[in-house]
């Protein structure tokens, strides 16, 4: 029932929110703050109150009392689906990413949403909601529902409140989306028929549904569907042409939970999904997938040089980044896998951070292009230190979480396939150079004469509260990763054993 | 003719006690609130007499079948045209014409629709159409002001002859080929038949698909719907959508069914040609379209192709007969309610004013009238067939039925076709996103609109009554489909 009532705190929360603009405009984001904050403690209240966090158990993939947690109610008997939910360390991580960032998303509303705020924060909630969703539930056909439906507030976010080509980029984003999540429809009837064939009973759970026996050819076509939703979302090269658009013209808050939360939710499918129900098929497809993760890392980090608009920057930046969660997924072993999901995690972080970055900027200077920015840390020292922090973590400077991330990834994908190692390692250093350019044109150089006398205000008290968070997350896993690893370690060898 | 039968025609004997009592207070006292007060008062006894008559379900001579299954879709057309009176109530009353006979030809029409349905025989399937596609004429061309209605209405008479004619001549040739008219001793004797002379047979039945294919605007037969769509007036558009559809399409199931057409290839691949360049060209046509009524009409080319599916499915064995009915009628429900609910939206914003049919017209719809709005926007997520929706369901069972039939092609053409679909429904959901003003005064000049418009608004409320109950419904269908699902296994 906590699964449950954390998505439906959401839920009503943004109902909450709509309605308190009537009270004060500025309401909206005080109600949004907190229940956001409101489910993140609910959540942690019922985490730290388990005995099992201590001693981590593998969960069996299809034994549902081995999980941390486990919901099951009859929702639609005729076709066996229920309204299932479960968590394990993996998803668990995913949801307090999700909450954490959500409250970041809220703050970095606060000033940057002036019209209609009520409705902005009630479809910040509700994407919030679709996407604890997705991270908790088990039920393939519910699965499908929140990927879809999460979609709708995020696209209203984008096309209400977003930048002056918002109407492009939300369709885009929605179709790239909705389009591949139609063959993920198919592959999940097709896997549903294959196991009613088989047992002679309807069911969409992911418990019953694994193990189903199929032909090889099946198995490998379903799979495609399932891999092809999931790294559109992600999003890999050739499938990334939604992002740098759908991300650049967000407003910030939208382009926080689009990098931070939204793309984590093609990586956990891929983890949860695409390789535990077909297990042969995936391994006899990782080379391709493997390629494909390095050629992202590269290609991104090339595009992400090229621009001149500070978010489209990190837009691409986050191509590259998640072509690292795709490698250590198809690496598939425990080290890469251990990386893919620290990856998750602080690209998480450092993404949001930046995007925050961008949207003060935005909000400042009435601009995203660089060209027009120039020695901006002498107006704004602190958001000029902010803005280097979160670079170089995100360039991978050691100490920092993003580090320990990609370093995992490429020590397991050395074991797996060394040349691939070498173009992937690429990507760090052409990392370096695109971070480091953005660092150069904005904040450090020849100041841009005609800022000079803006008088620009620097990051106040909130930013730097929420800027702060997000440090020492990182710091954190930079530097103790041991209990990120500790959480998902049992789940990944459980999912492991799985395959072949 | 003993009382038994009379009681399951029940709804049809309601419906012509309609039109008489209606014919009589027109030669009495021309009002035009009491004729609708009539009407809607007849439909509401068809609507109770189509419960009634679930207790005596039978085969009422060999002209007409009275089953469970007629009588849902009995009960969902006559749902269908309560509607369209309201929404014509609004539509007509502004201009100072004489209406009566327009809610005549209402009830005459839905008479049709409801033979048709139970329709088990050539004779009263052609009486049926022809009842209903009659009284449809006149409807449309009903705004005696303006071309548009004319045109359409003219149009659609024509076209809907040729295919009439091409139906008889494919009754005339299935007969000589049987000697059968009805469904049930053609399915007996086809086989006999087809080995004798196929040519013979084929040729008939391909010819009696034509003359339907027409009526329900699957391509190459879609030509006419758009601009019949756009000039009839909007409650009548909504009805020809719905009513006429799908009734139809029932029809169409039951000579399918019955007549085990199902059981020749060539037919069926015909079919899948037929269901695959509806899906596509249905969607693909609707992308550039800028009045809602015309994206409407392609849009619905779309989904009668993937109401084909479903029937193609039979022949392929795979999926269950249960499965396929259930599918049929879940996905005919779904997109009877949702194109209610578009029309209910379409005809209070846009009324009779031809300019205002244009997505543009749509333009900040959010913020002037939000439960219209919401309305729309869940009535094209639907027709997209995002989860929570009715239309999900519905797909869910296309794809279901396609899959365990194997259709790959079938299937290909159905994902394509939904992807482009999401374009177009997102147009018109992002129009109604979009603030009237330029962004800079956005929020003050909205302010003023806003109030105005709710003043203005205030009168119209009985419409956003509508169009709650229509979204409310489209939304229960899609996220609590159990006891409907359980209903449709049972029918």
């Amino acid at each position: 029932m906590v699964m449950v009532n954390l998505i439906l705190i959401l839920l009503v929360g943004g109902v909450l929110a709509l309605l308190s603009e009537r009270v004060n405009e500025n309401m909206p984001r005080r109600v949004a703050l907190a229940v956001v904050l409101f489910d993140l403690i609910y959540s942690l209240i019922h985490l730290s109150g388990m005995p099992e966090l201590t001693q981590l158990q593998a969960p069996l993939p299809d034994d549902p009392s081995t999980w941390l947690m486990h919901f099951k109610a009859d929702w639609i008997p005729a076709f066996g689906i229920s309204i299932e939910f479960a968590l394990d360390g993996i998803s668990m991580l995913m949801v307090l990413l999700t909450l954490v960032l959500g409250a970041v998303a809220v703050s970095a509303s606060w000033t940057d949403v002036i019209v209609r705020r009520g409705f902005f924060e009630a479809n910040l909630l509700w994407t919030l909601a679709g996407v604890l969703g997705v991270f908790m539930a088990l039920d393939l056909f519910l699965f499908f529902l929140f990927w879809e439906v999460m979609l709708i507030p995020m696209y209203f976010m984008i096309a209400i409140w977003g930048h002056e080509n918002r109407g492009y980029a939300a369709m885009k984003f929605f179709i790239f989306t909705q389009a591949s999540g139609l063959l993920m429809l198919v592959s999940i009837l097709a896997l549903v028929a294959v196991n009613q064939s088989a047992t002679g009973q309807w069911s969409f759970s992911y418990f019953d549904l694994l193990n189903t026996p199929m032909a090889e050819a099946t198995a490998h076509w379903l799979m495609l569907g399932f891999f092809i939703a999931f790294v559109v979302k992600l999003p890999v090269f050739p499938f990334h042409t939604w992002l740098p658009d759908a991300h650049t013209q967000a407003p910030t808050a939208g382009s926080v939970i689009l990098a931070g939360i939204l793309l984590k939710t093609g990586a956990y499918g891929l983890i949860r999904f695409a390789v535990p129900l077909f297990p042969q098929a995936a391994m006899d497809f990782s080379y391709v997938a493997m390629v494909l993760g390095a050629v992202g890392v590269v290609y991104g980090a090339v595009l992400a040089f090229a621009q001149t608009d500070f978010k489209r920057l990190i837009a691409y930046s986050s191509v590259s980044h998640m072509g690292f969660v795709l490698l250590g997924v198809y690496a598939w072993n425990e080290l890469a896998l251990q990386g893919a999901v620290m990856q998750m995690v602080a690209h998480g972080f450092s993404t949001a951070a930046l995007f925050m970055i961008a949207g003060g900027l935005q909000e400042r200077l009435h601009t995203r292009d660089m060209r027009e920015m120039g020695g901006l840390w002498q107006q704004m020292p602190r958001m000029g230190a902010v803005a280097m922090f979160f670079v170089v973590a995100s360039l991978g400077l050691p100490g920092l979480g993003n580090f320990v991330a990609e370093f995992l990834v490429l020590l397991g994908l050395f074991q797996v396939d060394p040349w691939l190692t070498a173009v992937a390692a690429l990507g760090l250093i052409t990392g370096a150079a695109y971070s480091l350019i953005l660092m150069q044109r904005a904040f450090q150089g020849e100041p841009n004469p005609r800022l000079a006398d803006q008088g620009l205000m620097d990051f106040g008290r909130r930013e730097m509260l929420t800027m702060a968070v997000m440090m020492l997350a990182l710091v954190g896993l930079g530097i103790y990763p041991q209990p990120i690893l500790d959480i998902a370690q049992p789940v990944l060898q459980s999912l492991l054993e799985v395959t072949p | 003719m003993n009382a038994q039968l009379m009681m399951a025609l029940m709804p049809i004997l309601m419906l012509s006690l309609t039109a008489v009592v209606l014919m009589i207070q027109a030669s009495v006292k021309r009002d035009q609130s009491v004729a609708w007060v009539i009407t809607a008062l007849g439909l509401l006894l068809a609507l109770w007499g189509a419960g009634y008559a679930r207790g005596f379900t039978q085969p009422v001579t060999v002209l007409l079948m009275v089953d469970d299954w007629g009588l849902f879709f009995t009960t969902l057309i006559l749902v269908a045209a309560l509607v369209t009176l309201i929404l014509s109530k609004h539509t007509f009353s502004s201009e100072g014409e004489r209406k009566e006979e327009y809610y005549l030809l209402l009830v005459l029409s839905v008479l049709g629709a409801v033979v048709l349905i139970q329709s088990s025989h050539m004779v009263s399937l052609l009486l049926g159409m022809e009842l209903m596609g009659v009284a449809l004429y006149a409807m449309i061309a009903f705004p005696e002001k303006g071309q548009r209605p004319l045109e359409a209405a003219i149009k659609y008479l024509v076209l809907s002859a040729c295919a009439s004619v091409i139906l008889l001549y494919g009754f005339a040739l299935i007969y000589a080929a049987t000697g059968e008219l009805s469904y049930a001793g053609i399915g007996l004797k086809a086989s006999i038949a087809y080995d004798q002379n196929p040519i013979l047979l084929m040729a008939g039945t391909a010819m009696v698909l034509a003359g339907i294919g027409f009526k329900l605007s699957v391509v190459p037969f879609h030509m006419w719907t758009p601009d019949v769509y756009e000039g009839a007036p909007t409650p009548v558009t909504g009805f020809l959508a719905t009513v006429s559809k799908g009734a139809v399409f029932v029809a169409l199931t039951r000579f399918f069914v019955e007549g085990q057409l199902y059981e020749y290839q060539s037919l069926m691949t015909a079919l899948a040609a037929v269901a695959i360049a509806s899906m596509l060209i249905g969607n693909w046509l609707a992308l550039r379209q800028e009045n809602i009524k015309r994206l409407l009409a392609y849009s619905s080319i779309a989904h009668f192709g993937y109401l084909l599916v479903v029937l193609i499915a039979l022949s392929y064995g795979g999926a269950e007969a249960g499965l396929i009915r259930e599918s049929i009628t879940f996905y005919l429900a779904a997109y009877i309610l949702t194109t209610l609910a578009a029309f209910a939206v379409v005809a209070s914003i846009a009324g009779e004013d031809e300019r205002k049919n244009n997505i543009a017209s749509f333009d900040g719809l959010f913020w002037r009238r939000p439960i219209q709005a919401s309305s729309l926007t869940v009535a094209m997520l639907s027709f997209a067939g995002i989860p929570l929706t009715a239309g999900f369901i519905g797909k869910f069972y296309v794809i279901s039925v396609g899959i365990q039939s194997q259709l790959w092609w079938l299937i290909t053409a159905l994902i394509i076709g939904s992807a482009i679909g999401i374009y177009y429904y997102l147009r018109i959901i992002f129009a109604m996103t979009m603030s009237a003003g330029s962004s800079a005064d956005m929020s003050a000049n909205d302010e003023g609109k806003d109030q105005k418009n709710i003043a203005q608004d205030a009168s119209v409320s009985s419409q956003d009554v509508l169009a709650m109950l229509l979204l409310t419904i489209v939304l229960l269908l899609g996220t609590w489909p159990q006891p409907f699902i359980e209903f449709a296994g049972r029918l």
